[in-house]
């Protein structure tokens, strides 16, 4: 549905959905364009970048934040590696406000933030384990994401919440790689605060080719 | 109340209707995962989700309850928070001294905790910024999270009688007394990029290759170098987003105390932060003491500050645990 406003020209590489609570990975060639797409609205996208020819340099949010000075992604952010690198620069964003300081939901975590009967229950860190071992990465590699469509405000004292996601259906993020990056993501399962409105949907993901000049 | 322990499954998604399957009154609209469908070029009508009446009930309830974890982690547990410690407070009696360390301006340094340690980083000149990272001693595989810290106390800021959290739901640090209150858990470290960026052309030392360097010196490597905390780095976000640097937050002989609550393996890192807008490259050397704090008792601050805190110790104590002590 979203692939008629994919440029004109453009070779679709992929195109497919992630069901609600699941993981999901892909290679995004140097040049390609990644589109991540809220079918359904306020449904956080858990993300992570490794480069695809040596899986140590990977997505750091710190230095992503540092480079751009500001506490939010959006069009015009550089996603910057652990090696200070650029990966992927944002390109186009009908959301306008995504997360990267609060990382991924975890049974462990959730314990902490909403009681311990909430341990049992899926989480992204369960999703990004389980496809980060296909690549033969483990927990050590698994570090602070994204948060595609996650709304995070922090305030000037320092207040740090998940509020609602202001997402609608269709919204969507573009980023376009500068190098070779294995993308992972979660499509996230949390129904204990409102980053997915307590009610986890599909995801379309869209990796294309821009037309040559 | 907690909801049932009961694991998401592909399967509930058969419960999905399709917005044109609902007969829709105004009253029963979902209150917020409802939109108006139909951006053209981007969703067709007729395709979008819309929970059941059931679901709603349970997102209905769901959210009351992150409501009320809100207001308690956001309203009660900051009014819990002292004071930050005086500059001329908490002095640590000698026979309590295990052991000193002046890390020089642009070093790191590596050491390993005991549950019930702490380790006093003081910023000697005011000028300094301190750089943690920290793994488990018994499975360095649980790592500081910053994110996990941050999120779970519902504050960007640290200060005293808060705690640092690994990425399993444990308390790694317990921050026992803070003067200032101005620390970074947003933004990183430098790396030599931005050093050379900042300085130019001159010799600089940075926390990213201090960090492989700790790392590799504790038998870790560079997949097990994370993102960081910043001791002495006065960073803000402003309403519009941006990052401030408040330099009048932080003040000559500032010192934050670090009380480990599992065995940890330790890296500092003291290198410029950053941000910070000093446009010449002159670290100040920091003064670190590693101390036995005493037991924390009942009443300890750190221990009762928040039900996330409480929640976290209970985690630390759980017997599941005890091989990762």
């Amino acid at each position: 549905m979203t692939t008629q406003s994919i440029p004109s020209g453009a070779r679709i590489v992929l195109d497919c959905e992630i069901a609600a609570n699941s993981p999901w990975s892909a290679i995004v060639r140097q040049g390609q364009t990644i589109r991540i797409v809220d079918s359904h609205g306020q449904q956080a996208v858990d993300t992570l970048f490794y480069r695809a020819d040596d899986l140590q340099e990977r997505y750091s949010g710190q230095d992503t934040l540092r480079a751009q000075g500001s506490a939010y992604i959006s069009t015009g952010s550089d996603i910057v590696s652990n090696e200070g690198r650029v990966m992927l620069r944002v390109v186009a964003d009908t959301c306008g406000l995504h997360d990267t300081s609060a990382g991924a939901c975890s049974c462990e975590s959730n314990t902490v933030r909403f009681g311990h009967a909430t341990k049992y229950l899926h989480a992204c860190r369960e999703n990004f384990l389980i496809e980060a071992a296909k690549h033969g990465l483990s927990k050590r590699d698994i570090v602070p994401n994204l948060n595609f469509f996650m709304n995070v405000p922090i305030d000037p004292v320092g207040n740090f919440t998940v509020v609602d996601g202001v997402s609608k259906p269709g919204d969507y993020v573009e980023l376009t790689a500068e190098m070779d990056v294995l993308c992972l993501i979660s499509n996230c399962p949390q129904i204990n605060n409102p980053c997915n409105g307590f009610f986890p949907t599909p995801i379309q993901v869209v990796i294309y080719q821009a037309a040559e000049g | 109340m907690a909801r049932p322990s009961r694991a998401i499954s592909k399967s509930s998604r058969v419960a999905f209707q399709r917005r044109d399957s609902i007969i829709r009154s105004g009253r029963d609209d979902p209150p917020n995962k409802e939109h108006a469908p139909g951006r053209p070029g981007n969703c067709l009508k007729g395709q979008v989700m819309v929970p059941t009446t059931e679901q709603r009930a349970e997102i209905e309830a769901n959210r009351k309850r992150y409501e009320e974890l809100k207001a308690a982690g956001q309203g009660q547990a900051p009014r819990a928070l002292p004071e930050p410690t005086m500059r001329d407070g908490a002095p640590i009696s000698e026979s309590a001294v295990l052991a000193r360390e002046t890390i020089p301006g642009g070093w790191y340094w590596t050491t390993r905790l005991e549950q019930g340690e702490a380790l006093r980083i003081v910023n000697r000149s005011g000028q300094s910024c301190v750089s943690l990272l920290a793994w488990s001693s018994v499975d360095p595989s649980e790592r500081l999270n910053h994110a996990d810290t941050i999120k779970v106390q519902w504050a960007a800021s640290l200060r005293k009688g808060r705690v640092i959290l690994s990425d399993m739901g444990r308390v790694l640090f317990s921050m026992i007394e803070d003067t200032s209150g101005a620390h970074d858990t947003l933004a990183g470290g430098s790396n030599a990029a931005t050093n050379k960026a900042r300085f130019g052309n001159v010799a600089t030392r940075n926390t990213r290759d201090n960090f492989i360097l700790a790392a590799g010196k504790l038998g870790l490597d560079r997949r097990d170098v994370m993102p960081c905390i910043s001791f002495f780095a006065p960073v803000s976000v402003d309403a519009e987003g941006r990052f401030a640097w408040d330099a009048g937050r932080g003040t000559a002989g500032d010192f934050v105390d670090l009380r480990a609550e599992i065995d940890v393996l330790v890296a500092l890192s003291n290198c410029p932060h950053p941000l910070d807008p000093a446009a010449i490259y002159a670290p100040q050397p920091v003064d670190v003491v590693h101390y036995a704090p005493g037991p924390a008792g009942a009443t300890d601050l750190c221990r009762n500050a928040s039900a996330e805190a409480i929640r976290a110790f209970e985690n630390n104590a759980s017997l599941s645990n005890r091989a990762a002590r």
